[in-house]
């Protein structure tokens, strides 16, 4: 990395908690991070959006230094990456994609085991986790063993204990991958709690709703990032236009569309496609509607706003990748 | 930072206590093995069955064969009528001594200058050698009127063991064989385990330092090898009347040494092994050579140039050296400055390789 983009990181790692160039990590052949660039601002939520194996779990384990990046710098809260690793442990809290506290511990014992490894002195050990148990809801488990614990309530106690010793930046790795909605709802509500107290927070997801809720969102596909900014933004920026077809047969329309060299793209939503098409197109629904009629298909077509489906549809290059052009 | 270490370790221990398997193989595992050993292992041979050719059929070698009965090594089958024969029921297994006497039995006697007679061993069996030396030592039957006296050159006395048990030559040691099987294989795991259930990625996220995650995880298994010691020394005791003619205190400082060295081991095989299945294998890869190379069984300065060296780099060697020497010898610790100072310096080495190997990282 050359010295210019060094300071360029440097001089970011003022205004915002995480500030990232260049960043790029190599397994074997597998380019799992490709030069990504990110600047993550202070007590926001900022989300990655992306596939499974798309990169976020790698560019997270970057961030809080558990992997070494192959090339590109990181700096954290000020920090450069991961030279600094071990002086920011106490400032960053991070929950990993798997339950990792210990199953044959008990509730009490977990964040009592966490509070200690965080040099947390006892009468500050004793309320940090008096008051975590009553944020998350946790005083009636105190007893029970982490591994019996339900979904939602490992996902309690997991956020819990990231968040014992008060940590000023919070790298959660989809950690509503394995709750129901109810304890998403829930858990994205102590997010917000945390952010009002001025926390900053990076949580990777692959749900729409909840990359919709972030304050700042990245999409990352294979390893890249490939659009960046507020959900409203994204979609108002989306280079595509999207209409909305509302079909009885909508295979046939669907496959009447996708003849069309001006689609991008036709996802299926319950009864309605979504059609992504070229922004030069003047009266897109109109043309929709035309192509429906030669292939003697009925159905409405609307001019919609495009939804964070379409742009991560749009931002992943149409689903082209795969062969399917209807993915997403 | 203290607070962190102990944390470690009441973690552990909390584990442990509930991990019931483990728990019983602390007890279990040395009960197992001292009555194991203490039972099976026996260099003293005893009732072999053998079969005699006498072409003679003097009485004095009728005399020689109950002579040699009476030694007790040997207890008598069937005589065959030919050395075929006799060779054929060694072959099968039937018999492991053959004695045969030739007939010119009587004039061998007389002249002295020949061999009067011959024992044949199977030598398939790791028992030759105290078979041979017990039956040759048996004096030729005196014959009226020859009173020349058999005195034997040597008077071997056997000092500390005076009975030659092999109970005694083997528990002291035995201490050791433990120590280095259990020991080595709970730290071996102790990390992989980590690894392998996915709390290690939380783990090396906080701010514990490599040193405190490897001395908290060791500290709770020192105890726990004491407490084998203190089980297999008065098993030893009560069971196999073995004496301990040292002080006790030294017992326990020597043993804690080796028990830190041993651990030390497994924390290094800890590092290098991705899963719990490839710490339990590289633990036994040093358990093998522990037990044949470190004098437990074969006398140390009898084994050649190479597995000298290879056994100077097995703390089991040392703590051999240094238990018997307790144990047996009563001799002190301060004797034994050197075998302690290797442990030492095992140790040191270990745990510093261990460390070092340790990264908090995932890559």
């Amino acid at each position: 990395m050359s010295a210019q983009a060094q300071a360029t990181a440097l001089q970011y790692a003022g205004d915002y908690a995480i500030s990232a160039r260049g960043l790029t990590r190599v397994f074997g052949k597998v380019r799992a991070v490709d030069g990504i660039d990110l600047d993550i601002p202070r007590a926001g939520i900022y989300g990655f959006l992306g596939p499974n194996g798309s990169g976020k779990s790698t560019t997270i384990r970057m961030l809080c230094g558990l992997l070494r990046p192959t090339s590109g710098t990181v700096n954290v809260l000020g920090h450069e990456m991961p030279r600094d690793a071990e002086q920011l442990r106490t400032r960053l809290g991070y929950m990993t994609q798997k339950f990792s506290l210990w199953d044959d511990l008990t509730v009490h014992e977990n964040l009592q085991f966490m509070g200690q490894v965080f040099g947390l002195p006892a009468p500050r050990r004793k309320s940090r986790i008096d008051a975590a148990a009553a944020e998350f809801n946790l005083e009636q488990l105190f007893g029970q063993r982490a591994g019996t614990l339900s979904g939602g309530q490992r996902q309690r106690l997991a956020l819990a204990a990231a968040t014992l010793h008060e940590p000023e930046l919070l790298l959660l790795d989809e950690p509503t991958s394995a709750v129901d909605p109810q304890s998403r709802r829930d858990f994205w509500e102590s997010l917000f709690a945390l952010v009002t107290r001025g926390v900053t927070i990076l949580v990777s997801t692959h749900y729409m709703d909840e990359a919709e809720r972030c304050h700042q969102l990245a999409i990352l596909a294979n390893g890249k990032l490939v659009a960046q900014g507020a959900p409203p933004r994204l979609m108002t920026d989306i280079a595509a236009k999207v209409v909305e077809v509302e079909a009885i047969d909508t295979p046939a329309a669907r496959h009447a569309l996708l003849a069309d060299p001006a689609v991008l793209s036709v996802a299926q939503l319950g009864t309605r496609l979504h059609v992504l098409l070229d922004p030069a197109q003047q009266d897109p629904a109109e043309r929709i509607a035309a192509r429906l009629r030669e292939a003697g298909v009925d159905g409405e077509s609307t001019l919609v706003r495009a939804s964070l489906e379409d742009v991560f549809v749009a931002a992943t290059g149409f689903g082209r990748g795969n062969g399917d052009r209807a993915g997403g | 930072m203290l607070l962190r270490l102990l944390a470690i370790t009441s973690k552990e221990v909390r584990q442990l206590s509930r991990d019931r398997l483990t728990f019983g193989m602390i007890i279990g595992i040395p009960l197992m093995q001292i009555l194991l050993f203490g039972y099976a292992i026996n260099f003293d041979v005893r009732d072999l069955r053998a079969a005699v050719v006498d072409d003679a059929k003097t009485s004095h070698s009728r005399a020689l064969v109950a002579d040699l009965e009476a030694t007790g090594v040997i207890e008598l089958a069937a005589p065959s009528p030919n050395v075929p024969d006799l060779t054929r029921r060694m072959a099968s297994g039937e018999v492991s001594v053959g004695i045969v006497i030739p007939a010119d039995f009587e004039r061998r006697r007389m002249g002295g200058d020949r061999a009067i007679a011959q024992v044949l061993i199977d030598g398939s069996e790791p028992m030759v050698d105290s078979v041979a030396r017990a039956l040759a030592s048996v004096p030729l039957p005196a014959r009226a009127g020859d009173y020349r006296s058999h005195t034997p050159a040597f008077e071997v006395r056997t000092e500390y063991n005076p009975e030659r048990r092999t109970a005694v030559q083997v528990v002291p040691a035995l201490i050791g064989v433990i120590l280095n099987m259990t020991m080595v294989i709970f730290t071996a795991a102790a990390i992989v385990r980590e690894r392998e259930r996915g709390n290690l990625e939380l783990l090396i996220a906080t701010p514990i330092r490599s040193w405190e995650l490897m001395a908290g995880k060791l500290l709770p298994y020192v105890l726990i090898g004491l407490i084998q010691t203190t089980l297999i020394l008065t098993v030893g005791a009560r069971i196999f009347d073995v004496p301990i003619n040292g002080s006790l205190l030294d017992l326990y400082l020597a043993a804690a040494l080796f028990i830190a060295a041993t651990l030390t081991l497994g924390l290094v095989i800890s590092t290098f092994a991705r899963t719990q299945f490839q710490a339990f294998q590289m633990s036994f890869l040093t358990l093998l050579p522990s037990i044949l190379l470190s004098g437990f069984v074969f006398p140390f300065d009898g084994m050649p140039r190479l597995a000298q060296l290879i056994a100077q780099l097995l703390p089991l060697t040392h703590f051999v050296e240094i238990i018997r020497g307790i144990v047996l010898r009563g001799a002190p610790l301060a004797a034994m400055q050197v075998p302690a100072l290797k442990l030492v310096v095992f140790f040191i080495v270990a745990l510093a390789i261990a460390t070092l190997r340790f990264r908090k990282r995932l890559d």
